[in-house]
């Protein structure tokens, strides 16, 4: 475990030492600060708004986030030969993906608690209540969200030569699940087979991403997820997790690594 | 099994390019036994395949056919690679951590503890002549000093092989006499050193025996004196007749 801590520190501190975070955090505030500007009347329509805007910057800016970090990692091991030096220390390529996945996803996962700790002052500011508990649950199940994104990205990085293409590809891959996962069901009926079963089996492989989106609950205060949803939710996410990071490791078991 | 490091008939084909384009073979069947305590001049022209072979004692490179051990350990058990040290031909380091920082990160993979690794680390940059840019980022190094940070990592472990990939390339004669001066000292220690290079003159100087390797197969190996007795000449004279370069001097 030793050397999956070390990878993940390593992804950390290149993290921090880049600029992308800073970019993406200033953004996200100056754009929500132009937003909450320009609602003088503290009307509570214009509430909702701003915090609606805020988490649609905040789940764009983290998944960017995931996408390059994620895309990258591998690849530049490779490209700058780092890998070399790194498995001719007693360290398998196991290790390798899963300091990897670590380090993205801490790293991750400490940006989303800024973005969520400014979130929650811009509300405040407004509405002078603290939702914790429902911001916490918006959280996690982002950050779960995030290790399935990450863990889907890494193995694109063995399988797409190009980090760039990787990221494309799975940016692709995860925004048509949001936006069109939870209706394939409601699509396979309206077609005859053999194309209904097809897409009746795509709708039971694909990890569903759109169960971690509770914006519209933090939105609308509608109140908590219930805490036993949430579980299965988060060990759903851990399963697609796991798997994805089994898939990276068996393609990337057997490389060649010149 | 009596070699710290053991080849046996250790064949490697790269995969060809292209349709049309042949398997590349880099290594028909090579024969080697590095033994405890000496240092092992692994020679050759490029292109011979010497960073093959080392590649496959790390495990980048998986055999085709063949074995490799390290300790009695086949290669292929990541276990294999706890008491070795490795510099790699080139510098590839994280470019955007300081010295320090490169030699924590490899310390901690090897389960040092935090004191330890402090001294060691300490020692090392003393050992190798960084204590001065410790604190810098790795990009603004020069290439030899890229090259010494490079030697440090390969000693973080303490280890009892040493496995280096043509430690004195691209460094000015100050730096190579120094490597020279590292290897000596290391072998003074009882470690065991296998190392690529073309400076012929230095490895007449620090190695105990030497192979020359050519076109993947291994034409002579032996100790240096043995091999200058036999042939007569220098080494450099020697290297050149094997691969054809020039005649025999007493023929
Ligand atoms: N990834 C690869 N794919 C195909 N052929 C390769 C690959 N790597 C090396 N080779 C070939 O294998 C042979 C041996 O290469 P190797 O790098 O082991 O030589 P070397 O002895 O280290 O040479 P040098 O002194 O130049 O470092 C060469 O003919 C090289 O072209
Ligand atoms: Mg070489």
């Amino acid at each position: 475990m030793n050397a999956v801590f070390a990878l993940s520190n390593v992804v950390i501190k290149e993290l921090y030492r880049r600029k992308d975070f800073y970019v993406l955090f200033i953004l996200t505030v100056l754009i929500t600060l132009v937003m909450a500007s320009a609602s003088l009347f503290n009307d509570d329509k214009i509430v909702r708004y701003l915090k609606e805007i805020c988490l649609l910057l905040i789940w764009i800016s983290a998944l960017a986030m995931a996408l390059g970090t994620a895309s990258r990692q591998i690849p530049a091991e490779r490209e700058n030969r780092t890998i070399f030096p790194l498995l001719a220390k007693p360290v398998t390529r196991w290790h390798v993906v899963l300091g990897k996945f670590l380090g993205c996803w801490l790293a991750c996962g400490l940006a989303l608690v800024v973005f969520y700790v400014f979130l929650g002052l811009v509300s405040a500011s407004r509405e002078h209540t603290w939702p914790v508990l429902n911001y916490f649950q918006a959280f996690w199940l982002q950050w779960i969200f995030l290790a399935v994104v990450i863990a889907i990205v890494l193995w694109g990085s063995i399988i797409f030569a190009a980090p760039s293409s990787n990221a494309t590809i799975c940016l692709v891959f995860v925004l048509g699940i949001l936006i069109v996962g939870r209706y394939l069901n409601q699509i396979a009926l309206q077609q005859s087979e053999p194309m209904r079963s097809i897409i009746y089996g795509i709708y039971f492989i694909i990890p569903h991403l759109e169960f971690f989106d509770v914006r519209d609950l933090v939105v609308h205060d509608r109140g908590l997820v219930g805490w036993g949803a949430c579980v299965l939710v988060t060990l759903y996410g851990a399963a697609y997790t796991l798997f994805f990071l089994f898939a990276t490791w068996l393609s990337f078991r057997r490389k060649a690594l010149n | 099994m009596n070699g710290i490091l053991e080849i046996k008939d250790l064949r490697v084909e790269y995969p060809s390019r292209g349709i049309g384009e042949p398997v590349k073979l880099a290594l028909k069947g090579l024969n080697l036994s590095v033994r405890e305590g000496e240092v092992f001049g692994f020679l050759g022209p490029n292109g011979a395949g010497k960073t093959t072979t080392m590649n496959v004692l790390l495990g980048f490179v998986n055999a085709t056919s063949g074995a490799a051990y390290l300790f009695g350990v086949d290669v292929k058990e990541p276990i294999a690679r706890q008491r070795i040290g490795y510099l790699p031909e080139l510098t590839y380091y994280y470019k955007f951590l300081t010295a320090e920082e490169l030699l924590r990160f490899y310390a901690r993979i090897f389960g040092i503890p935090r004191g330890e690794t402090e001294r060691r680390i300490d020692n090392l940059l003393k050992l190798v002549e960084l204590e001065h840019a410790r604190k810098r980022p790795i990009k603004t190094y020069s290439k030899g000093m890229q090259q010494r940070v490079g030697l440090a990592q390969a000693l973080i472990n303490n280890p009892d092989l040493l496995i280096l990939d043509e430690p004195t390339s691209g460094l000015d004669p100050i730096g190579r006499m120094k490597v020279r001066e590292i290897i000596q000292r290391l072998k003074n220690e009882g470690k065991t050193i296998f190392f690529s290079s073309h400076e012929l003159g230095e490895v007449e100087t620090v190695c105990d025996r030497v192979g020359i390797l050519y076109q993947g197969e291994l034409k002579v190996e032996g100790r240096v004196s043995d091999l200058i007795q036999k042939y007569q000449t220098n080494l450099e004279q020697i290297f050149l007749q094997i691969i054809g370069y020039a005649q025999p001097v007493n023929s």
